[in-house]
This record gives structure tokens, C-alpha cells and sequence, in this order.
């Protein structure tokens, strides 16, 4: 459990240095850009207090739009997902609860759970995020058709990492 | 305090949530300028939206006074019309220095009670004898005629509108001049029955339908209606049907005409009829 912390602590830095030096450089198709950052929210452990989760969220949101210039975007975005995380966990929670000494990883509850629990947080990150960067509703099918497609690179990214890199 | 430390522990979640969203939000419009505009453009529309109904609703609520204020000024109109005015056609005696005396005045008046459902329909009116209203004045609306005073009281007064089937009115067809006699039948509140034009007469569906000025009550010349169908009844006489320009369903303000020449009019016709 010592080691919690640390590793959150280079999972964050991890997570912004490759989003914004490559990520964000990379835009599929024109205009499809997977936000994985969120990743670090994701993965916290279970027991992390509420008020951790909003203020981590917020710091991670601010790192990202230090980097790309847009301030106060990617935080916001992150902040309401980070707001959403303790409903959907404990809406997709087992019967006798989370078992102490585990992490929210496809390791522990599958991928079936660690699916729909990514998925809900990315999408709704995705489209806070998006609607927030164009901020009218003119063409609101395109906007949401880029969330929905950026959010779908971001969860397969997401789903990936746990089979290549978090395994354990 | 204690409660609202409480309170404040309870929702800490949601309240730290709405402050640092709320934090994000700002540095997000005071930062990019495009985000700015938009706010700020959008504040301002709703702001002139907003204004833009108040003044409208604040225009609508002066209606009243400004519908007032525009009957008082066409009856002013009226009374300074052509039609409200007699010739004095007398080459040797010069009146006044002026060709004209007024003959018509027209007073203003609203629908104070209404009916078009009976047969014998009867409107009330909230100008009386105190404000110059006699029994037998005519009475008309913009669109056209409405009726004849019937009763005055100090305030008050009833005209019988043509929708009640005691009435006749002499009318003629403003095209060719021929005169007949329009009456209610009773049934429809749009349409009256115009009779005794004769057979000779040309008469064509649309023709207009206005008063004759042969009674003393109205002048020449106020619309009744248009002719919408005709038959001949009798051999002699046509039976036309007139759709009524006035809508007595939805009548508010009137005009009483005071005719000054009435007496003269009326005394003399009383003295050919006793002979």
C-alpha cells in the first residue's frame, strides 16, 4: 500500500508528458484526438477521499491546459468526471462491495466492468470537453459525432494500456 | 454554525465540486477570447431579449389607453368629414363665410353588453343622455353600421343592432343606387336579408351594400355589407343575401351619430304624413 502514492505520483506525470508531447500531436482522420490523461482518474483506488479525487482532477486537468493554452478547458472537463466517478462505481459496485487492496483494473473485475465503468466516465469527459472547446450548439450532430469518436480511440487506448502496461 | 458545518460536511463532495467547476469556468472565459466573446455575446442577447420583451409587454399593457386616445381622435376625425357636413347652397346669403355646416356629430362609445344569440338582440352602450345620446341616433362601428339607440338612460344607453329582427333599414347598392330594405332573418349574426330592390336593377354578387341617408338617422353612404347571393321573389323584387361588414361577435367600441338636422327632417315628413 506504501507504494500507492509514488505511483500515482508517476502515473500522472507519465500521463500528461504523453498527452500532450504525443497525443496531442496526433490527430487521426482530421479531427479525432483521445484524451488518455483521464486514465490516471480512472485508475485511483477505490478508497481515495472524494474531495482527493476533485482536487487531483482539477490539477491534472490544469497540467494538461498549461501545455496546450486552452486554461480552465480540460479542467473543467475532468473535474465533472472526477464529480461522476463515485456514482458510477458505486452504481457498477459488487454485491459485497469493492474488496480492500484492489484497484478499479480489468486484473480485478474484468473487462466487462472495467469497460462499462471506462466508457461511461471517458464519454461524458469527452463530451463536456468537446462542447465546451466549440461552445455553440450551430452544428451540435458534428460536435458529438467527434466526441463519441474520440472517446471511442480514448477507451480502446484506455482498455489497451490495462493488457500492456497496468497487467498488474 | 454547528448546523451549517454540518451541512457543509455533508455535501462537501458537491460543494468543493461547484467551486472548483466554477473556478475552471472562469479561468477558462478570462483566458481564452473566444470563449469571452461568446459569453459575453451571449449575455447581451439575452439581455436585449429580455428588455426587448418587457418593452413589449409594457407596450401591450398601454393599449388600452392608447386605443382611447385614437377613438377620441377619429371621432374628432369624423366630425371633421365631408359627410358630417351640409351644403348651404344659396347664391345671395353668404353664412359665416362658409359653404358648409356641420350636420353629423359622432360621439364615441363602448360595448358596455352584447348579444347575437337571440332574435331580438339588444347592445348596451356606456354613453347616455348626460353625454348628448337621444333614442333614435344611428350607431356604427369602423367597419360599418351597427344599429339604432333605442332607450337612454343618464349613462347608459340600448341600441337595437340589426341583428334583432324588429329592425329595417333603409339601404341601397352603392354601385347602381338602387334602394331596398335590409333585415335580419334571424339566423345567421354574419348575414342580413336585403329585399324590395327590383327586378330591373342591376345587381352582381360583391356589389356593396351601404346606408341610403333617406331616414335621418345615418348619413349616406356607411357601409352594411356585400351582396354574397340573390333570388328573385315574387316575380318583382330581388331577395339578396348581405354578408354584414360589421362583426357583431366581436364588437368593443362604437360611434353614435347626432344628427342636427334631424327634427327638421322628421317634423316635416310627419306634416306630409298627416295630410
Amino acid at each position: 500500500m506504501i507504494e500507492v502514492l509514488p505511483r500515482n505520483i508517476m502515473r500522472f506525470i507519465t500521463l500528461v508528458i504523453f498527452q500532450v508531447f504525443i497525443l496531442n500531436n496526433i490527430q487521426f482522420l482530421g479531427y479525432i484526438n483521445p484524451y488518455i490523461y483521464v486514465l490516471f482518474i480512472l485508475l485511483l483506488p477505490f478508497e481515495t477521499p472524494k474531495w482527493f479525487l476533485l482536487v487531483a482532477a482539477f490539477t491534472l486537468g490544469i497540467a494538461i491546459d498549461l501545455f496546450s493554452h486552452t486554461p480552465g478547458l480540460h479542467s473543467s472537463a475532468t473535474v465533472f468526471m472526477a464529480f461522476l466517478r463515485p456514482f458510477v462505481l458505486s452504481h457498477f459496485a459488487p454485491r459485497d462491495g469493492y474488496e480492500p487492496g484492489t484497484f478499479p483494473r480489468i486484473h480485478y473485475y474484468g473487462f466487462s466492468w472495467f469497460f462499462k465503468y471506462a466508457s461511461i466516465l471517458i464519454v461524458s469527459h469527452h463530451l463536456i470537453l468537446f462542447f465546451m472547446e466549440v461552445f455553440h450548439f450551430h452544428n451540435p450532430f458534428f460536435t458529438l459525432w467527434r466526441a463519441l469518436l474520440s472517446s471511442g480511440f480514448s477507451i480502446l487506448l484506455v482498455v489497451l494500456s490495462q493488457y500492456f502496461i497496468y497487467r498488474r | 454554525m454547528h448546523n451549517l458545518i454540518r451541512f457543509i460536511l455533508k455535501h462537501h463532495f458537491i460543494l468543493l465540486f461547484v467551486i472548483i467547476q466554477t473556478f475552471s469556468l472562469t479561468l477558462m472565459f478570462q483566458h481564452n477570447n473566444f470563449h469571452k466573446s461568446v459569453a459575453v455575446n451571449a449575455v447581451r442577447s439575452v439581455k436585449g431579449a429580455v428588455n426587448k420583451r418587457i418593452f413589449n409587454f409594457k407596450e401591450y399593457m398601454k393599449l388600452r389607453e392608447i386605443n382611447e386616445k385614437l377613438i377620441y381622435e377619429n371621432s374628432k376625425l369624423r366630425n371633421q368629414l365631408m359627410n358630417s357636413f351640409f351644403q348651404v347652397k344659396a347664391d345671395t346669403v353668404i353664412e359665416f363665410d362658409s359653404v358648409y355646416k356641420k350636420q353629423y356629430r359622432y360621439i364615441s362609445a363602448k360595448i358596455a353588453d352584447n348579444s347575437t344569440n337571440k332574435q331580438h338582440n339588444f347592445i348596451t352602450i356606456d354613453k347616455g343622455k348626460i353625454h348628448g345620446v337621444e333614442t333614435e341616433m344611428g350607431v356604427v362601428s369602423t367597419d360599418g353600421i351597427v344599429g339604432i339607440v333605442t332607450g337612454v338612460s343618464d349613462h347608459f344607453s340600448t341600441v337595437m343592432p340589426i341583428l334583432n329582427i324588429n329592425l329595417r333599414i333603409s339601404a341601397k347598392i352603392e354601385e347602381s343606387g338602387f334602394f331596398g330594405s335590409l333585415f335580419w332573418n334571424g339566423r345567421d349574426p354574419g348575414k342580413a336579408s336585403l329585399i324590395d330592390i327590383p327586378h330591373h336593377a342591376e345587381l352582381n354578387e360583391g356589389d356593396n351594400i351601404v346606408t341610403s341617408g333617406y331616414s335621418a338617422i345615418f348619413p349616406e353612404g356607411i357601409r352594411i355589407g356585400t351582396i354574397t347571393g340573390y333570388e328573385i321573389e315574387g316575380g318583382n323584387f330581388y331577395n339578396a343575401t348581405v354578408e354584414l361588414s360589421t362583426d357583431f361577435q366581436n364588437l368593443s367600441h362604437v360611434y353614435v351619430i347626432v344628427n342636427y338636422l334631424r327634427e327638421e327632417q322628421s317634423e316635416l315628413e310627419n306634416i306630409n304624413l298627416n295630410d
